[in-house]
C-alpha cells in the first residue's frame, strides 16, 4: 500500500512516469520547401552583414595605417577567393535590402491626415531612400 | 514566459541596423569588393580616401552603420542557430558568441576610427 505524505505540497513519487512529448524535428527542416529554404536564407545573409562590416573595416584600418597598407588593402580585395566571396555577400546584401524594405510597410503602419498610407508608397521611399544613400555615398567616395 | 528586459534593447539594435546595412553595405561592397578589384571603376587615392574618412560627419556615420550592422548580425544569427539548426539548448555559449562578438566588433571599430581621425 502507497503512504500518502501528510505534506500534501510535495511532489508524490509514483512508479509511472510518462514519456516527454517532444517532437523530433530534424537539423535541415528548412530544406523540405522553398519558403523554409527562402527564410534561411534571408537569416543567413546576417552572416555576410557582418563580413562586410569586417572587410570595410580593414580597409579603414589601412587607411588609417599608411599608404602602404592601403595599397595592401586594394592587392587583398583582388584575391579570387576574396573577390567571390564579396560577389556571394553583395547578393545577399541586396537579398537583405529588398526583403527588409519590403516587410517596412508591415513594420510601419504611417498614418497621414487619418487615413494609412498605402503600403507601396512606404516600400517605395524606402527603396527611394536606398538609391539616395547609394548615389551619395558613391558620389563620395569617387569624386576624387 | 517572461522575457529578460533586454530583449526590447536587442530588438532596437537588430531593427536600426537592418535598416543601416540594406541602406550602406550594398553600395559599400559593390565598390570596394567588386568593381575596384575587377577593375570597372578606378579606386579612390590614398589622400582623397584618407580626407574622406577623416571627416568627423563620415566616420561617426560609417562607425554607426557598422556598430548597428554588427548587433543586427548578432540578434538574427543567434535566432538562425537556435531555429535553424535546432540548438535553442546552447543558449548561453550561443548568446555569447553572437553578442560578445558584436560588442568586440564595436570596440573595434571605435578603435579603427578614432585612429583614421
Amino acid at each position: 500500500m502507497t503512504t500518502v505524505p501528510n505534506r500534501p505540497h510535495q511532489a508524490v513519487h509514483t512508479e509511472f512516469h510518462p514519456k516527454w512529448y517532444r517532437p523530433k524535428i530534424s537539423t535541415w527542416w528548412w530544406l523540405g520547401r522553398r519558403s523554409y529554404l527562402a527564410f534561411i536564407l534571408r537569416e543567413l545573409s546576417s552572416v555576410f552583414v557582418a563580413w562586410s562590416v569586417v572587410f570595410l573595416l580593414l580597409m579603414v584600418h589601412a587607411v588609417g595605417e599608411a599608404p602602404r597598407r592601403y595599397a595592401d588593402f586594394l592587392g587583398l580585395a583582388k584575391n579570387p577567393f576574396i573577390i567571390v566571396l564579396n560577389v556571394v555577400t553583395l547578393a545577399f546584401l541586396v537579398y537583405h535590402a529588398v526583403t527588409w524594405f519590403n516587410l517596412t510597410p508591415k513594420a510601419m503602419a504611417v498614418r497621414f491626415g487619418g487615413r494609412p498610407v498605402p503600403a507601396n508608397l512606404i516600400a517605395g521611399s524606402a527603396y527611394a531612400g536606398w538609391v539616395v544613400v547609394s548615389v551619395v555615398a558613391a558620389w563620395l567616395v569617387l569624386r576624387g | 514566459m517572461r522575457r529578460p528586459p533586454t530583449e526590447p534593447v536587442l530588438w532596437l539594435l537588430f531593427s536600426a541596423g537592418g535598416v543601416a546595412s540594406a541602406l550602406f553595405l550594398p553600395v559599400l561592397i559593390f565598390l570596394f569588393g567588386v568593381a575596384f578589384p575587377l577593375g570597372w571603376i578606378t579606386p579612390p587615392d590614398y589622400a582623397d580616401i584618407h580626407g574622406l574618412l577623416r571627416n568627423p560627419l563620415v566616420a561617426l556615420v560609417l562607425a554607426g552603420v557598422f556598430v548597428l550592422s554588427l548587433f543586427h548580425w548578432a540578434h538574427r544569427f543567434r535566432y538562425t542557430l537556435d531555429d535553424g539548426l535546432q540548438i535553442k539548448h546552447l543558449g548561453l555559449p550561443i548568446n555569447v558568441l553572437c553578442y560578445g562578438g558584436a560588442v568586440v566588433g564595436s570596440l573595434a571599430t571605435l578603435y579603427v576610427m578614432v585612429k583614421v581621425l
